[in-house]
């Protein structure tokens, strides 16, 4: 059932349809799609964190599984990318779900704790199966086709992202205001007081760790293809630290929030990017700072602001 | 909806700026741009740091004499943090925003495969500081390498080895590719000289502790160990190895060829032989070796400003931008087409890792002829001959 | 058998060095209940502040109580700046707030000490002791002393002063605490400042067989965190045990299976010791306040 949202996300079709016309060249449309698959895996990870409270810093190591399992399927067995996508995006989600329930009986720390042991462990993999993966240089992804077109050049992805990005936040933002996303919800409050109140939250937990799956291995495969070069790093313990990031920066909880967040930290290296070593130092102080004086987010915070002019 | 605006006005403020940009700069006036992207942080940094502070400081010693034809240097430098895929970014960024002329880097052999597409496809000429093989064979029409690769290494050492009358060899390789690159080579190279490798096996390139690894190569009946690592790993594996007293010859590639290495190793770097470019012997080159005068300006210029040891990757990002100034002096243009066959046409270049010769066919420019054989002596690195 | 020994030699003094970077992660997990994941860089800068003082020939001993002087002052400001500000204790912003912590840290490291290796000479040199077949550093008895003598040190504190037993009084109930005069924020400050002193000393004492680099703390960091939970977060005798027991599987995996999946050891480890046991070998039953 969509809620008050109509307005909002007409606005947000106009702006994803508008902003290939401002964009100067290829470089800026390869940084826009950047933030788009990004937007995608963490509005995944906003289920996870921003619905279920429950801190995820490995997702990074579900979006590479994902990206190596497409590209390997095209490289090693010739199928179509197409196929080797969907293959991808629905094996990692089941991986989620079988992973769902172990991870899921840990609590706060302890699961913070074990998605990061994950991401690592999933990094090593990466890097020592040199046969399958192409080791820490990475491997080369052939590009995507559907049927006989090939997507290449970054205005055709422009078009393919921008597409999935939106149904993305359909999606979200309609499990937000659903039944459903009123249980997940409540689990972020407090999962005794959710529990009373009659929902099962291990099955809830398993369901939201498994949809933040499916987002993450969607755009890790969209990845893989898009930048044609995967490397291990895309399961950097750091990787999954700025998905976390952009959830809580954005706005826990908050879709446009989280898009925002995606938005917001894609540009920062780009910006800092030719300042060399000082990059490190300004990105902790962001990060620190951000997290200090708005803790609710970025979203989360105008929006309360807004409202308590308004009244 | 302020959060749209904020979008927008940040895009709108992008485009603005890109599009004025070029009606400020007089066509004449037009700086050559020279665009890198190095490893400045990351596993690689100690490769990366010294080419990045190499080429600024020869920029700007450039730009104060005067420039090349006239015209300023303009130099973009990024950080890739030693991942492949932000060099890709980086490489489109310098490529279709910043409209570079030329592209120095990347640092390693990984970061810079990731760049060889997008300047293939640009026709951008690209000068590597990437050490392995498979990065000009096959030759790239576009591709040029600077540091003897992998393969020159392990020819060298090899051949050293079997030359002393050693059969059994213990390879020890990082998980970093040119560890890997480098474990591929030796076991071509070991099988073709009649070798035999009685222990082949890996380290992380950010262990501290190689106690365990080196057990395995004390229990093998090895006669000389070789290990193959850019990182920071066979310091610690000089100090591991002399803590288990391991009495077998030590071998490594030129990728430990600096001060740095017998600063970290300290006393355990005594003994360690390695084939390095003619720069770390600056100082005891014969007066009349070509290399002498360009190896010990660079060297004593590097020092004096930095206040510390010049290394070889330094080296690599002298000889990269160096060869392409005076390409483009030839060339008398900046020209992309023009400039790609005056970098082809480079003949007896003397630069500091050796002397250049490129041609169609070879886009690596050296041979084992540029390499020397050294071993540590009193902490210093001292060229011998079999 | 003087391998298995030569594995547990080096086992013994990576675990050291986790056992105390997991110490200090239990401390102010007591204290705060937060995870400080800038433990890492505390250790880094106890090797870096030391080998920078070394190379400028400042003698030994002053130059890692300097070190460890530094690297208590930034716990401190880390603490007042960074995390006292966060009133309302969301767990997962507290986290990232350490993150950010961690890089911003690590980054001033590298512009000031620069992104090379540094070396710090051994405590009272090289000459491997011979034991049983099996070589051991002389400065590996220096980690595993200065390891022993620090925790001695700290259990002390926490049974026999006054100070201590105000920490642990702050980590069972701070509200009770404060009321009977116990000043909760202060008691924080303390335990950050003695978390940075175990990591500075680890990382100092670890610098010579390590060597030291600006991003060196990350790694270390996530291992002695690994080790703490292992142990059970929240009890400081498993802290202790988790550190030494990741150091001697992952050492003893290198040495009988494979050297390159050393790295993935602790994590493997904590994974399954979090399904099988999810409070660690020492830690109580998890409770959750409703």
């Amino acid at each position: 059932m969509m809620r008050f949202r109509n307005g909002d996300l007409l606005v947000t079709l106009a702006l994803l349809i508008a902003l290939p016309t401002v964009l100067p060249n290829a470089y800026w449309f390869d940084v826009t799609i950047r933030m788009g698959l990004a937007g995608i895996a963490v509005i995944g990870l906003n289920i996870l964190m921003g619905f279920a409270g429950q801190l995820s810093i490995g997702h990074a190591a579900l979006l590479a599984a994902s990206a190596y399992t497409s590209a390997i399927l095209v490289a090693r067995y010739g199928l179509p990318s197409a196929l080797a996508i969907v293959i991808a995006t629905a094996g990692v989600t089941l991986i989620s779900y079988g992973l769902a329930r172990p991870m899921l009986r840990l609590r706060g720390f302890a699961l913070a704790i074990g998605t990061l042991g994950l991401g690592i462990i999933v990094q090593i993999i990466l890097v020592n199966e040199v046969a399958w993966t192409g080791g820490p240089d990475g491997m080369v992804v052939a590009p995507l086709q559907l049927g006989p077109w090939t997507i290449s050049g970054e205005r055709q992805w422009y078009v393919l992202v921008a597409f999935l990005l939106f149904l993305a936040i359909v999606s979200s933002l309609n499990l937000f205001g659903s039944p459903a996303g009123r249980a997940l919800r409540a689990l972020n409050g407090s999962e005794i007081a959710a529990q009373v109140a009659g929902v099962d939250t291990s099955i809830m937990k398993i369901r939201a760790f498994t949809a933040a799956g499916f987002f993450a291995a969607l755009a890790g495969a969209l990845t893989a293809h898009y930048s044609g070069f995967i490397t291990p790093d895309l399961s950097a313990f750091m990787r999954s630290v700025e998905f976390a990031t952009m959830v809580v920066v954005g706005g826990r909880g908050s879709t446009y929030g989280v898009v925002l967040g995606a938005v917001l930290l894609t540009i920062l290296p780009q910006a800092l990017g030719g300042t060399g070593e000082y990059e490190m130092i300004v990105f902790g102080l962001i990060l620190m700072l951000t997290v200090i004086f708005l803790p609710q987010g970025i979203v989360p915070t105008l929006v309360a602001a807004l409202r308590g002019k308004g009244a | 909806m302020r959060r749209y605006q904020l979008n927008r006005r940040g895009f709108l403020l992008a485009t603005g700026s890109a599009l004025l940009a070029p009606a400020i700069v007089h066509a004449a006036d037009e700086p050559i741009r020279l665009g890198s992207v190095l490893s400045t942080t990351g596993p690689a940094a100690w490769l990366g740091d010294p080419e990045d502070k190499t080429l600024r400081m020869y920029v700007e010693e450039i730009n104060k004499n005067g420039g090349v034809l006239g015209r300023k240097l303009q130099l973009f430098i990024y950080d890739d943090g030693s991942d492949a895929a932000k060099a890709n970014s980086f490489g489109k960024r310098l490529i279709q925003q910043d409209n570079v002329d030329v592209i120095l880097g990347a640092a390693t052999t990984g970061t810079s495969l990731a760049l060889v597409p997008l300047v293939e496809a640009a026709k951008v000429c690209l000068m590597s500081f990437g050490a392995a093989r498979v990065l000009i064979d096959p030759v790239r029409p576009y591709v040029f390498k600077i540091p003897h690769s992998d393969t020159m290494a392990v020819q060298a050492v090899l051949g050293e080895m079997k030359s002393r009358g050693f059969r059994k060899i213990a390879l020890i390789s990082d998980t970093g590719g040119f560890g890997k690159s480098g474990r591929t080579e030796t076991m071509k190279v070991a099988q073709q000289l009649g070798l035999t490798l009685t222990i082949n096996e890996s380290f992380g390139e950010r262990d501290t502790d190689m106690t365990p690894l080196l057990t395995h190569v004390k229990q093998s009946d090895a006669e000389a160990l070789l290990m193959i690592s850019t990182g920071q790993a066979p310091a610690i594996i000089a100090r591991n190895y002399k803590q288990l007293d391991l009495k077998l010859p030590l071998y490594t590639t030129h990728s430990q060829a600096s001060y740095e290495f017998i600063r970290i190793a300290g006393p355990a770097s005594e003994g360690i032989r390695m084939p390095t470019p003619a720069l770390l012997l600056a100082d005891s080159l014969p007066a009349n070796d070509p290399q002498k005068k360009v190896t010990t300006d660079y060297k004593n210029a590097f020092e004096a400003k930095y206040k510390i040891d010049v290394s070889t990757f330094g080296g690599y990002a002298y000889d990269g931008l160096m060869i392409v100034v005076d390409a483009i002096k030839r060339a008398k243009s900046t020209e992309k087409a023009k400039l790609h066959q005056a970098i082809e046409q480079t003949r007896g270049f003397v630069g500091v890792s050796g002397i250049f010769t490129y041609s169609p066919t070879d886009h690596e420019g050296l041979d084992t002829s540029a390499f020397h054989m050294v071993e540590v002596k009193n902490g210093k690195f001292v060229e011998y001959k079999i | 058998m003087s391998d298995f020994l030569q594995y547990v030699f080096s086992g013994l003094t990576s675990g050291s060095i986790y056992a105390l970077a997991a110490l200090g992660f239990t401390i102010i997990f007591n204290a705060r209940n937060v995870v400080n994941f800038a433990q890492g860089s505390f250790l880094m800068l106890g090797g870096m502040i030391t080998a920078t003082l070394i190379t400028a020939k400042v003698p030994l001993p002053f130059a890692v109580a300097a070190a460890t002087v530094i690297t208590v002052i930034i716990g401190g400001l880390v603490q007042r700046l960074a995390i006292a500000p966060v009133k309302d204790a969301d767990p997962v912003n507290l986290v990232i707030i350490t993150i950010g912590a961690s890089i911003f840290i690590d980054g001033i490291a590298a512009v000031v000490f620069g992104k090379n290796q540094h070396m710090v000479p051994a405590f009272s040199g090289d000459h491997a002791i011979h034991i049983l077949g099996a070589t051991l550093l002389p400065q590996s008895v220096w980690v595993m002393a200065t390891a022993a003598v620090l925790m001695a040190g700290v259990s002390w504190y926490f049974r026999a002063t006054l100070a201590g037993k105000a920490m642990r009084a702050v980590s069972i109930n701070s509200n009770a605490a404060s009321l009977v005069g116990i000043r909760p924020d202060r008691t924080v400050l303390v335990a950050f400042g003695l978390s940075a002193f175990l990591g500075a000393m680890a990382g100092a004492v670890a610098s010579p067989i390590t060597t030291t680099v600006f991003d060196i703390g990350l790694l270390l960091g996530l291992k002695g965190f690994v080790g703490a939970t292992f142990g059970g977060l929240g009890s400081a005798v498993g802290a202790v045990v988790g550190g030494i027991l990741v150091g001697l599987f992952e050492s003893l995996v290198a040495g009988y299976i494979s050297t390159s999946y050393k790295d993935a050891v602790p994590f493997v480890l904590i994974i399954g010791i979090l399904i099988c046991r999810p409070q660690g070998l020492f830690g109580s039953r998890v409770l959750d306040r409703v």
